[in-house]
């Protein structure tokens, strides 16, 4: 990786709004896991809170934290983890803005945002970083400890708590509304559109 | 006739599940080597090497290189001089599946219901092809199809007059849009003409061709290779964040259709192109 920039989570609005789209990242600490199936759970949960002038039960704190799109293979005996890359993010888009305004500050997985998340993380000043999509043998060995934090019953789908070191990620879209797909994409395009 | 046992046919797709998940062909890995030299964008070099990286630790570990092991699409080519004994043919097969994905520690994706969405716990059943061709063998080939590529497939059925050119569009239209998520670099599967469901299997059956392969009429040899051209000047790159490198191969299958048709099927592939063939 060329120069990458280090970071530790939990994730501070000082340190992230000096990321740059393009720009490779080695991150390390707590991240949480989920994926469709989670996210429609967070996100009810959210919902009837509001409606019920409650707060809402999370299983998980949002200030500060990064979620990584992910259900992981399951681990042989002996390992922490099953292979673990990312799936494609654009499925949880219906569910993101709602968790950036909680304060999540960063989101992980693979493939392009839509316009309302990218809207949304420049209003709540966050990020999404890629991380290489197939990538799963590497990126599991990355992964120090896990363990299930919430809703058990969906199997790979279920929400884990990962311990990260130096997990290695691109980031797509910053604090500024950029975004690393259209403007790389631009930038190798051969014909006339 | 030659006799063949269910239980072979268990065991043989048991461990195609396993190796074609941990294991890439030497096609593909030739392509990705290839493409690394090539590729123009520095990120996208970045990309090919960890994916290059990745696919190298699951082959010496025996670990499955994408943690989505797919649905499990078998293909049979079965001699018509094939008994199978001792059970039936599309048990033994499923059985494989599921012995395979949980011997082989992969990933169990598969929902009993679309819709009411409860995992069988054990990736069966299958989508099983068969073929029956002449001669005394059995071809079974294991495409484990993840979904991230899967999704970003799809059908058009064009009208005649749209041609060569109305086929190369929508094509490339297709890569444009939707590619980016199908975890590139891809192998775009082209099925052109027969009849609505057929011409999906002749997408899905192009990924099955070793990269590299041409289609065997010039006309559409040239095709293909004047769409991978034009689908690697989109500039998608790897991961679709920039690049030269959006696509391994395009492969191209055909099929006679009726004079009022013309059956388009894109079915995309990602860079983990894994698929084991044997033949009993």
């Amino acid at each position: 990786m060329l120069n990458p920039t280090k970071l530790e989570t939990p994730l501070y609005e000082e340190t992230i709004s000096k990321l740059k789209i393009g720009e490779r990242v080695l991150l390390s600490g707590i991240v949480y896991t989920a994926r469709d199936q989670a996210h429609k759970r967070l996100v009810d949960e959210l919902e009837s809170a509001k409606r019920e002038n409650r707060k809402p039960l999370l299983p998980f704190p949002l200030e500060g934290q990064v979620i990584y799109y992910v259900g992981p293979a399951p681990a042989r005996p002996g390992m922490v983890i099953g292979p673990a890359g990312p799936t494609t993010s654009s499925r949880m888009d219906p569910y993101t803005p709602g968790l950036l305004e909680r304060g999540l500050k960063a989101t992980i997985g693979k493939g392009k945002r839509s316009k309302g998340v990218i809207e949304a993380m420049k209003k709540c000043k966050a990020v999404y970083f890629v991380a290489v999509g197939g990538a799963a043998v590497l990126i599991s060995k990355k992964i120090k400890r896990a363990e299930t934090v919430a809703y058990d019953d969906l199997g790979p789908e279920a929400v884990y708590r990962l311990d990260v070191e130096d997990f290695p990620l691109i980031v797509a879209n910053d604090v500024y509304g950029n975004d690393l797909f259209d403007e790389g994409i631009r930038k190798y395009r051969k014909i006339q559109e | 006739m030659r006799e063949i046992t269910s239980e072979e046919v268990t065991k043989a797709v048991e461990s195609l599940c396993i190796s074609s998940n941990c294991k890439l062909s030497e096609d593909v890995w030739k392509a990705l080597r290839e493409k690394l030299e090539q590729e123009e964008s520095p990120v996208g070099k970045e990309v090919l090497e960890e994916i290059l990286q990745n696919d190298r630790m699951a082959e010496q570990e025996m670990l499955p290189m994408c943690q989505d092991t797919g649905f499990t699409v078998v293909f049979v080519e079965m001699g018509q001089q094939v008994r199978i004994t001792g059970g039936d043919f599309y048990e033994a097969i499923s059985k494989g599946v599921s012995n395979g994905y949980r011997k082989g520690y992969l990933r169990k994706s598969v929902v009993r219901d679309p819709l009411r969405r409860k995992n069988t716990g054990d990736n069966s059943p299958p989508w099983v092809h068969i073929d029956i061709v002449s001669g005394d063998r059995l071809k079974i080939s294991v495409m484990p199809k993840g979904a991230g590529s899967e999704n970003m497939s799809t059908i058009k059925m064009l009208s005649p007059a749209e041609g060569v050119q109305g086929v190369k569009k929508f094509v490339l239209d297709w890569v444009r849009e939707r590619g980016v998520n199908a975890c590139p670099p891809l192998v775009v599967g082209v099925g052109i003409g027969g009849i609505f469901e057929g011409v999906a299997k002749l997408a899905k059956k192009a990924l099955l061709r070793p990269i590299g392969s041409k289609n065997p009429e010039p006309f559409y040899a040239q095709m293909e290779e004047e769409l991978l051209k034009e689908i690697n000047n989109l500039g998608l790159g790897p991961q679709g964040l920039g690049g030269s490198t959006t696509a391994l191969a395009v492969h191209i299958e055909t099929y006679p259709c009726h004079i009022a048709s013309l059956p388009l099927a894109i079915n995309l592939q990602c860079h983990a192109a894994r698929y084991s063939t044997i033949v009993l």
